[in-house]
């Protein structure tokens, strides 16, 4: 082959085929590009599908308010040109509910329960006693025939009807009633989200603070960040030593103390929380341990100056130290579950840094403990930092672990949006929840990819 | 120890005084899986330890070891023994338990194992647009709570009618076990030459036939890593069966879970036991797997 023929007439590099070599290697480009694509096409779809998919409809259920526009909407067509909203408003609102109500009683929701009582329970979360209200005025407004079960037409309740709502249940009369439907009208609600951080809004639609005692999430919150950060802090302080010496120990017996790294890392959570309950309950092995291990002295001694005194140092029966269902257990627990999380990046990036540094920084006149500060402390902070964020971050969703061994004061945000989704079936408000701390986590997420990168991310 | 002449006596004590409390922390990572093996043999209905389970006797210098057996194995197993009196009721729920988490894990590593192996292979790829943004989302089943995983898959499963099922228990494992099979195929695929695969094709070999004879055997090592890290997600999950799963699907967890907040019974110790053995066997395993690579891609083991 000869210079000539790969070179064309513009000077471009040409190959066997006469095809530019830009050309060439772009389009091989893509051809490695699309094959890729593909390859991850299907894993995406799947995750997009039903893994974001659900999420998202999860989040929207935080701000969906349409369930009760959908059963009042001449009601809220009214309560816009309700002009002097410190009155009680005219009989067209009345009658605007009643006929509301005839036309959407029956409409189903989406989760196979009946709309309006959906609406009824939402609108409880606004003002207490909407639910049971229009409850009660189904059931005048819709007389059903006690032998078919059909409902009596025409309806035995005719124009006008302020009257007789308001004989039916006096609450049809009370203006706080009828203002609370301002903070509903709007197909997309925040109030959710305020719910979540213990406020709500007034007649106006101004944010307050709930009642002092309506007050429960923003402890639930604090406690969750306080949570968080007591364990991620201790499991630094407990990994950091213990990663510097499996990084600088010989391979042989760093191995060996690897495996007390990673057994438990490998163990089920279950398992290790039922071992837990072993440890620390009342009859437990560490109460056990610290009465046998603990002198026991007890009587009076002659002190000097002080005379007789008695004297109780003793670790008894009765001193047992509660270590289970509360708030030190799940501290405790949590500490050994997140553990290995925090030791391993530390280590690895230890490994990374030439023992020689420290060797050279006491050559040049500095003391061992002045060589760690200055020489390697500084070059492990990337392990620290990915070990605290990802503790943090694993730390900040718990869910099982406070559930079982967190008792009243050991329970964490988690165990509440779990609450709300499973007990008190509050959908909304679970989402809500659910949200804030997505968005917490997602920004702690961010930030581990910026700062680590997520290839760096290891297990094991 | 033996320290160098010119160690002074305080970094001496600080030396032991440094080791004493790693030692420490590693005891605190183990001790209780240790402590839960003798308790799963005991004898007496309690998840402590009673005096009559002291097996050596000081004052008499002997060994006792009458408050020991195999009954909780034997009630773990769903072999009754009424002449022990047994204080809980005898089931078999723990081996209907057993075997449901093994077949849901089963399916979960196999597809989790394929689904994750493509989108390494994938995003192996430097050219591919989005890359990072693709591997975030790929990884982030890992990082999501699993409260807010549960409760979404939870309503959007209930309108596709899989909630109770088991394929819905698959399809929500195999997306939780996809992150771990991500990483550690993205781990072995950044130590392979794509010269491999060039030279390969350059003597004639199909991009199928390549795969499979020059990258699989150097990337399969990750692929069963990731596949033993979804393997035992999978088989220890409990939040997203007590929220998709149905009561037919009574796995292990699910039933250490109960037995956790109801029915305490040393049963759980029996399986604990057994789960600790399984892990260590796993962990083994893995460590084995880590050897070949290395020694596959021609990195020493110091």
């Amino acid at each position: 082959m000869s210079d000539t023929s790969t070179v064309n007439s513009q000077g471009q590099l040409l190959t066997n085929d006469g095809v530019p070599l830009k050309e060439s290697l772009r389009k091989s480009l893509r051809r490695t590009k699309i094959r890729s694509f593909l390859l991850i096409l299907v894993p995406l779809l799947f995750i997009l599908i039903l893994f974001v998919t659900p999420i998202g409809s999860l989040l929207s259920r935080s701000i969906d308010d349409t369930s009760i526009n959908k059963v009042f909407p001449r009601t809220f067509a009214q309560y816009e040109i309700w002009a002097d909203k410190s009155t009680l408003p005219s009989e067209e609102m009345f009658a605007a509910v009643v006929s509301d109500i005839r036309n959407t009683h029956k409409l189903p929701d989406g989760d196979g329960k009946v709309l309006l009582g959906r609406s009824g329970t939402r609108m409880t979360y606004e003002f207490s006693g909407w639910r049971s209200l229009l409850l009660k005025t189904v059931k005048s407004a819709t007389k059903v025939d006690k032998k078919s079960k059909e409902e009596i037409k025409p309806y035995i309740w005719q124009a006008p009807y302020k009257e007789k709502m308001i004989k039916r249940d006096k609450r049809w009369g009370k203006l706080e009633f009828w203002q609370s439907l301002g903070a509903m009208k709007d197909p997309y609600t925040m109030g959710y989200y305020l719910n979540a951080v213990d406020l709500k809004y007034d007649a106006n639609k101004n944010v307050i603070q709930k009642k002092e005692y309506l007050r429960i999430y923003k402890t639930i919150w604090m406690r969750t960040l306080q949570v968080s950060l007591i364990v991620t802090l201790a499991c630094l302080f407990l990994a950091y030593p213990v990663a510097y010496l499996l990084a600088t120990l010989p391979m042989r017996t760093s191995n060996l103390l690897m495996i007390c790294v990673l057994m438990p890392f490998w163990t089920s959570l279950l398992v290790r929380i039922v071992a837990w309950m072993i440890m620390l309950q009342q009859n437990g092995v560490v109460n056990d341990t610290l009465i046998m291990i603990l002198p026991c002295f007890e009587g009076t001694l002659n002190l000097p100056f002080i005379g007789e005194t008695f004297i109780d140092l003793c670790f008894g029966e009765e001193d047992r130290l509660p270590m289970m269902y509360n708030f030190t257990g799940t501290i405790i627990v949590m500490t050994q579950v997140l553990l290995p999380f925090m030791i391993l990046p530390i280590y690895s990036v230890m490994k990374g840094i030439p023992p020689s540094y420290m060797r050279a920084a006491q050559n040049l006149g500095a003391t061992p403990t002045w060589a760690f500060i200055r020489v390697y402390m500084p070059q492990s902070v990337p392990g620290i930092g990915a070990g605290c964020i990802l503790v943090f971050i694993v730390a900040i969703g718990y869910y099982i672990t406070p559930e079982l061994v967190g008792g009243k004061d050991g329970l964490m945000i988690g165990n509440f949006a779990a609450r709300e989704m499973q007990r008190t079936l509050n959908w909304g408000l679970g989402a809500a929840i659910g949200a804030i701390l997505l968005a917490a986590v997602l920004i702690l997420y961010w930030v581990y990819d910026r700062l680590v990168g997520l290839d760096n991310l290891k297990m094991g | 120890m033996k320290f160098p002449s010119y160690t002074t006596p305080r970094q001496k004590l600080w030396h032991y005084f440094y080791r004493t409390f790693c030692g420490l922390v590693l005891f605190f990572l183990v001790a209780p899986l240790i402590v839960v093996l003798p308790l799963s043999f005991s004898t007496y209905p309690f998840l402590q330890f009673v005096p009559e389970m002291q097996f050596f006797s000081f004052e008499t210098m002997s060994f006792n070891f009458d408050g020991y057996g195999t009954r909780w194995y034997k009630e773990l197993f769903g072999i009754c023994d009424e002449t022990t009196g047994a204080t809980t009721v005898c089931t078999n729920r723990w081996m209907i338990g057993i075997k449901n988490s093994l077949i849901l894990a089963v399916f979960t590593t196999i597809f989790a194992s394929i689904l994750g192996t493509l989108a390494a292979l994938g995003l192996s790829n430097r050219h591919m647009p989005f890359n990072r943004a693709i591997m975030a989302l790929m990884i982030s089943p890992m990082i999501v709570p699993l409260i807010i995983t549960a409760s979404g898959m939870f309503f959007f499963f209930a309108k596709l009618n899989l909630v109770g099922t088991m394929t819905g228990l698959v399809i929500a494992h195999t997306i939780l076990g996809i992150p771990f099979v991500v990483i550690t195929v993205t781990a072995s695929l950044s130590g392979f030459d794509n010269n491999l695969l060039r030279a390969a094709s350059s003597l004639g070999g199909s991009p199928i036939r390549n795969f499979f004879k020059i990258q699989a055997p150097l990337i399969a090592p990750g692929v069963i890593a990731g596949g033993l890290f979804a393997f035992i997600t999978s088989f220890d999950e409990v939040v997203i069966v007590l929220f998709v799963g149905g009561p037919d699907q009574y796995t292990l967890p699910r039933q250490m879970w109960s037995g956790i907040r109801n029915e305490i019974s040393p049963t759980i110790l029996a399986a604990a036991t057994i789960l600790v053995i399984f892990s260590i066997v796993l962990l083994g395993t893995l460590e084995m797997l880590r050897r070949r690579s290395e020694r596959i891609r021609g990195v020493t083991p110091s």
